[in-house]
């Protein structure tokens, strides 16, 4: 590091709000060639809106922008390549139509005469790029069918054929193996020797620690602090990440905890989750914690039958579950309120009531047919005890507000009776009043002997709701810790960490 | 996996090369199934091929509807449509009577650059439609399909523009030759070398083909995606406007309904030839080949005995043969390149 000089980028205070949501309050960051620069936080603490800004996908409301002690204002991911940033996003982005060579070079092919594409001086370039980087992928191959690890390694030679003097890397090693990591880690240390200034985004602790020299958290919205690695350790930066006071936010009234309800014995599914195994009971709320993209939502998927498993088995009330049946597993009591509810849980144009009567509506037709009379009788009743705010039964669902719009699917699955409710995210996008009111009609439930498996990426929520909180890693079930025990550290630490050394 | 050395090929090589893309070529098939239509044809009746008449109508008769597929073929690369091509053709064809019969003594190649120019903004208002307000290109077009089919309309009534009303030097035009081989075939082929040469080798051609495989990333690249579409637009418009000159150069007579069903000939015509409809790939020259298989598989069809109530069922099972074959090839590709991975 080269404190002297001005830094490769700075940015400070930042600010970034889309409509009525604040993304960021203070996004602040300096990064200095030569150094491999670690971005931490929860998910939602800001680190990818920072991340777009910087590539120029978004535009700052407010804030310094400094790229080599001058003021930018990118209004294109062209202008920022053209500057010297090469970003590499959580998922690849490639034409899969298009040759891995072209892939690279797109909208900046060397030309001869006559603007013609100079394609063996492209080619040439990318056989030696490959070979600075060993890989062995077959330049003139369209990436159609790549594996995630080999488009991500596609996506560092197109940043080092931009010569970029910055680059961004956000959760590049979140699809990749050991044995890939590890290969672009040589990489990413190479490219800092060679003067380069790096940011990496991971939720990975061991990697950071391993691979950058400053770490920087993030915190709704805000910077927090930024540390030399030698002088910090992981406990220091979960307490900064999480930094703030958790307890008796959403208190759950105590419920007789009765008999299993779901039983899941040894889910596994190659690539997605592993060895899955636990228990849900009746009046008891278990809480699924961890990252985003730890494969949560995967695991409740599988259990209702949306995706496949390779093998395991599930059962509900001692009965087995067929996989691949979500008709099955809803006849025999189980209700998934998924995480995005204006794609999969509501149909948006219809009405209320067309929306909380759509699972029981073979139960409430009349030979055959529906009568909006049996559907508006059926409705009034769990849209009353849910308390939805809205003019009528027939307003149309896409007008409600989020929480509204929540507990009319929450009603859609109540009508059925289950004995399980799967829910995921139950408080996105939900204002803080409405919040507490899910999480009170939760609470209600499990006292009515409800079993509740409820995936949260709050921590605050999974703490003050949870039983029990299994915790999520990388598709396997790295901590299963009871309410007594769960803190903050103990959850994001089995969030973060191997288990075991070995992987 | 393929080794990396970076040998320089020699020219055998590269012969070799050049002779194996080509029978792998997605284009490779539809140039034999035209062949063998064509050598069918012939040996039932030699004149089909061997006739001055015959030969004439085998190279002239695709040439008009060459262009427009053409221009679809552009347009479809990047993932859009244009139905409005027909209507584009039936507009600028009146719009060619009307002058030479409105301004006595105007040179033919302004007659040209206006039916081009029109056109071209014709393509104009589609593009800047698909582009800015957002509506997918093929709800645009079908109702720029009806709408500039009904100025036509309006415009031509029932007039009907013969022969006599035009110069025979522009009507020459049609049936010119040069060294045997039409001037409209010759105008059609040169177009085509130009779109081929352009979408191959130049930033912005190949960049057509990168909105068309992927428009999301085609942003995050920072690709100017709006102003390309447009241009693809722009063409497609300018192309069928040269269409239309020339139908009226070969035909010589033009009402208001020149071009009706043009729009869907040159759609099949480039997905019979490869373009896949999805944006992405596929070739001008595929598209051109598609277009000559679809007129001449009419011409051929009475010569070889099939009824002609069944030429419209056997152009149907061509285009969906062909994309049964893009749907099995993309399978049967996307495998193996999984397994090369794997491996």
């Amino acid at each position: 590091m080269s404190p002297t000089s001005a830094p490769a980028l700075e940015l400070s205070r930042i600010g970034k709000a889309f409509g009525a949501v604040i993304a960021l309050t203070n996004g602040t960051l300096e990064l200095h060639s030569g150094s491999i620069h670690a971005l931490v936080g929860e998910n939602g603490a800001g680190k990818s809106t920072l991340v777009k800004i910087i590539a120029g996908l978004y535009q700052r409301d407010s804030g310094d922008f400094l790229l080599e002690g001058e003021s930018v204002d990118f209004t294109s991911t062209a202008q920022s390549k053209a500057a010297g940033i090469a970003v590499i996003y959580q998922e690849p982005t490639l034409f899969p139509d298009l040759s891995v060579t072209e892939n690279i070079f797109m909208g900046r092919q060397p030309t001869r005469a006559l603007g013609v594409i100079d394609r063996k001086a492209m080619r040439d370039e990318v056989v030696g790029l490959f070979t600075r980087l060993g890989v062995s992928i077959d330049p003139d191959r369209p990436t159609l069918g790549l594996s995630i690890a080999d488009q991500q390694l596609i996506e560092i030679a197109k940043a080092i054929s931009l010569d970029a003097k910055v680059l961004v890397m956000d959760e590049p090693t979140a699809a990749l193996s050991g044995v890939e990591v590890e290969r672009l880690f040589a990489v990413a240390r190479s490219l800092r020797d060679e003067g380069r200034a790096l940011l990496f985004i991971s939720h990975r602790f061991d990697e950071v620690f391993d691979l950058c020299d400053t770490v920087t958290v993030m915190r709704d919205g805000a910077y927090i602090d930024t540390s030399p690695i030698a002088e910090t350790n992981v406990d220091e930066i979960v307490r900064r990440m999480v930094g703030r006071d958790v307890t008796a936010l959403f208190p759950k009234e105590d419920a007789v905890i009765g008999e299993d309800v779901l039983v899941v014995r040894g889910l596994n599914e190659p690539g997605v989750f592993h060895d899955i195994d636990f228990t849900v009971r009746s009046g008891e709320i278990v809480g699924l914690a961890g990252l985003v993209g730890a494969g949560r939502s995967e695991i409740a998927r599988a259990i209702f039958g949306v995706d496949s498993y390779s093998s395991g088995s599930v059962t509900l009330n001692g009965k087995a579950i067929p996989k691949r049946n979500p008709t099955a597993a809803m006849a025999a009591g189980i209700a998934l309120v998924p995480e995005d509810r204006r794609k999969q849980g509501l149909v948006l144009e219809t009405t209320i009531a067309g929306n909380a009567t759509l699972a029981i509506r073979n139960r409430l037709a009349r030979f055959g047919l529906l009568f909006r009379s049996a559907e508006n009788a059926a409705a009034r009743e769990w849209a009353s005890r849910l308390e939805v705010k809205a003019a009528s039964l027939d307003v149309e669902a896409g007008t409600l507000s989020g929480g509204n719009q929540q507990k009319v699917v929450l009603a859609k699955w109540l009508a059925t009776n289950p004995s399980l409710l799967i829910i995921d995210e139950p408080t996105r996008g939900i204002d803080v009043g409405t919040k507490a009111e899910v999480h009170r009609l939760l609470s209600q439930l499990a006292g009515e002997g409800l079993g509740i498996l409820m995936i949260s990426s709050e921590l605050p929520e999974v703490l003050g709701m949870a039983d029990r909180v299994l915790v999520v890693r990388e598709g396997r079930i790295t901590a299963d810790i009871p309410r007594a025990e769960a803190t903050a550290e103990s959850v994001m630490h089995a969030a973060t960490h191997d288990v075991e050394a070995t992987r | 996996m393929t080794t990396l050395t970076p040998t320089s090929e020699t020219l055998g090589q590269r012969v070799l090369h050049g002779l194996g893309g080509f029978a792998k070529a997605r284009e490779t098939g539809i140039l034999l199934a035209l062949v063998v239509v064509v050598v069918a044809a012939t040996a039932r009746n030699p004149g089909f091929v061997f006739s001055a008449d015959g030969f004439r109508d085998l190279l002239l008769t695709p040439s008009i509807l060459l262009l427009v597929a053409v221009g679809q073929a552009i347009v479809i690369i990047t993932r859009n449509v244009d139905l409005s091509v027909g209507s584009t053709v039936g507009l600028t064809a009146y719009l060619t009577g009307r002058l030479f019969i409105d301004v006595p003594d105007i040179p033919v190649p302004l007659v040209f650059l206006a039916g081009i120019l029109l056109g071209g903004f014709l393509g104009l208002v589609n593009g800047a439609l698909v582009a800015f307000a957002k509506v997918p290109a093929l709800v645009i077009t079908l109702g720029t399909l009806y709408a500039y089919r009904g100025i036509n309309v309006l415009w031509a009534g029932s007039d009907r523009i013969n022969a006599s009303d035009m110069p025979k030097e522009f009507l020459g035009l049609g049936t010119a030759q040069i060294l045997y081989i039409p001037v409209l075939t010759l105008i059609a082929v040169f177009v085509l070398v130009v779109a081929g040469w352009y979408l191959r080798t130049q930033r912005g051609g190949r960049e057509l083909y990168a909105i068309g495989s992927d428009p999301a990333a085609a942003h995050l690249y920072g690709l100017k995606v709006t102003q390309r579409v447009l241009t693809a637009f722009i063409l497609c418009g300018a192309l069928a406007g040269l269409a239309g000159v020339l139908f009226v150069a070969r035909y010589g007579t033009v009402n208001s309904q020149v071009g009706s069903g043009y729009e869907l000939t040159a759609v099949g015509a480039a997905v019979i030839g490869g373009v896949a409809i999805f944006g992405g790939s596929g070739t001008v020259w595929g598209a051109a080949i598609g277009a000559y298989l679809l007129f001449t598989i009419n011409r051929a069809l009475p010569i070889l005995g099939v009824q002609d109530f069944w030429q419209r069922a056997v152009v149907g099972v061509l285009i969906i043969s062909a994309i049964v074959l893009d749907r099995v090839l993309a399978v049967r590709s996307t495998r193996k390149l999984v397994e090369a991975r794997d491996n």
